[in-house]
């Protein structure tokens, strides 16, 4: 069996599926409108970059495991 | 003539793309190793282009824009979910990657079949994961037509663009396998940022002076298309959460974005690669930009896929025109290329060998392989040009279809205490609710996504069977003929 991640990369893998998926209802608005944006498209924008940091998190956590 | 300028341009591309491909496997010895996961040895820019190179697709271009367009809102679980998707890949694709390479495995079968040691199990996966790789093989194809038409002004017709890009797909894989495909991608991911970024920017601003603008007028004249459910009457909250979790599960769930995990040098290579290709999502939402405009500037249109290059057609000259054309004959003929190239490999080693000459070798297979791409390319024309509602069904079914392949994979990962019968027993239970959900036209059920409550389905039906065969093996230790031989 491969190792498996430790709690602290799967959390940080669980972040973007908060922000991007289950939390829809607080975001799915138009107003207020960022960067010319409506908020939802903005707030999903904002999170892609977020998403990579967390992996990139996770893989300084688990790193040294390797 | 007005169309003799993007007819030469999109031609141009299209040449360049395929002597690209077919140079690129010239100079190695296409053994079954290189040809279908390029001797495992791609670092992370092969890596990432292939991987960009298959998940960007005609739907991408075409798809995405015409969701925004004729849907509006709900359209956003595209962003959502390719993110979400390389999420799940940071975790699951290193040690799909560990696995293969400790078993020389080359195809997503090939995993179910070491794992299980069950060649029934194998065989399940491998003619689910044909019948749903075709129907998607051929959406490519007739996205191409689409785009062959629309920007040559209708001076190339349909089924000759479709037949000559096949032709040069079926040429490049035949001749250089999976890394011909890396290599063409090359081309098409640097014109398609480019074509996303160019007209995302440029038709907002071309019509009503920049992005900001555009959006106002929208949020004006049509503020329900800005927000879920959009233009639809179904698609809410619910089906946006559980579309998103199908999606993102099922994201490496299709037998050639599973398959792609072997052609990576290390592990490492898969993890680091995850955590970039995010940020290649970020060029979607100037697509998304560009289906908004086009609703405000040529609303009423029957099919929403054409929206884009109709905009194109209308706000740009025309030798740009023909570069948009080709980036977008680019984006269906690379994916094209990897599903052709995954279909011909798990049929031939996958269904036709255990079934009809177990006794065939490495070469033999090989040799088998390249000569399905050929029957592949044809049975592809024959469906885009006489497109069947057989092949509709199909793909409706196929991310709720793939994904049901997931408790057998992630379990398969990290539990020793799952069985063959257990899998077998959910993916079975999963794959026929979706079959009769789905084909009844009961998408979204409740609201809910239907693959989403097939796979719910399929993981309490899996679970249930993993209990039941540990009470009755207790208090023996787990016996788990195919963990054992996993484990050696």
């Amino acid at each position: 069996m491969p190792e498996k991640p430790s709690v602290r990369a799967v959390l940080l893998g669980a972040l973007p599926f908060l922000g991007m998926c289950f939390s829809v209802p607080l975001w799915d608005r138009i107003d207020p409108m960022v960067l010319g944006m409506p908020f939802n498209l903005f707030w999903l924008v904002l999170w892609i970059p977020v998403s990579s940091l967390c992996l990139w998190m996770a893989y300084r956590v688990d790193r040294h495991r390797r | 003539m007005k169309s003799a300028i993007p007819i030469a341009i999109i031609a141009a591309i299209v040449l360049l793309g395929s002597g690209i491909g077919l140079l690129a496997g010239s100079r190695r010895k296409m053994d079954l190793e290189q040809w279908t996961v390029g001797g495992r040895g791609f670092g992370l820019i092969l890596v990432w282009l292939l991987m960009a190179g298959e998940v960007y697709t005609t739907f991408a271009f075409l798809g995405a824009s015409g969701w925004a367009y004729s849907r509006g809102a709900p359209a956003l679980y595209i962003l959502a979910y390719i993110t979400l998707g390389y999420v799940v890949s940071f975790f699951i694709l290193p040690p799909i990657w560990e696995m293969g390479h400790k078993f020389s495995l080359q195809t997503q079968s090939d995993f179910f079949e070491t794992r299980y040691q069950s060649k029934a199990l194998a065989a399940l996966v491998s003619l689910s994961g044909v019948a749903f790789l075709i129907p998607y093989l051929e959406i490519q194809i007739t996205g191409l037509g689409i785009i062959a038409q629309i920007s040559s002004f209708d001076r190339i017709g349909r089924a000759p663009a479709m037949i000559i890009a096949v032709a040069l797909v079926a040429a490049f894989v035949f001749a250089g396998g999976i890394r011909a495909v890396a290599w063409v991608s090359i081309l098409k991911d640097a014109l398609m940022i480019f074509a996303a970024l160019a007209v995302g920017i440029g038709v907002p601003y071309i019509y009503f002076g920049g992005i900001r603008p555009m959006f106002s007028t929208l949020a004006h004249t049509r503020p329900a298309h800005l927000v879920m459910p959009g233009a639809t009457a179904h698609m809410g909250h619910a089906w946006y959460i559980s579309t998103v979790l199908l999606t993102s599960l099922g994201f490496y769930m299709w037998p050639h974005t599973f398959a792609a995990a072997f052609t990576a040098r290390s592990a490492a290579v898969l993890r680091r690669n995850a955590i970039v290709m995010p940020l290649y999502t970020l060029s979607l939402t100037f697509i998304f930009f560009t289906g908004f405009t086009a609703l405000l500037v040529i609303p009423g249109l029957s099919n929403g896929d054409l929206a884009l290059f109709t905009l194109v057609r209308k706000a740009f000259p025309n030798w740009f025109l023909g570069l948009i054309g080709g980036a977008g004959a680019l984006t269906a003929m690379v994916p094209a290329a990897i599903l052709l190239l995954t279909a011909a490999t798990l049929f031939a080693k996958n269904v036709y060998r255990p079934l009809f000459a177990p006794t065939m070798s490495e070469s033999q297979i090989a040799r088998l392989a390249r000569a399905m791409v050929i029957v592949l390319s044809l049975l592809t024309l024959y469906f885009a040009i006489y497109s069947s509602t057989t092949l509709v069904s199909l793909l409706l079914l196929g991310y709720a279809g793939v994904t049901q392949f997931f408790p057998g994979i992630v379990l398969g990962l990290y539990s020793n205490r799952v069985t063959k019968s257990a899998v077998f027993a959910g993916l079975l239970t999963g794959l026929l609710s979706a079959c009769v959900l789905i084909l009844s036209n009961h998408d979204p059920f409740l609201g809910v996504n239907a693959g989403f409550l097939a796979l719910c389905l399929n993981l309490t039906v899996t679970f249930a069977f993993i209990r039941v065969y540990s009470w009755r093996k207790k208090p023996s230790q787990t016996v788990d003929s195919g963990k054992a031989s996993f484990d050696a």
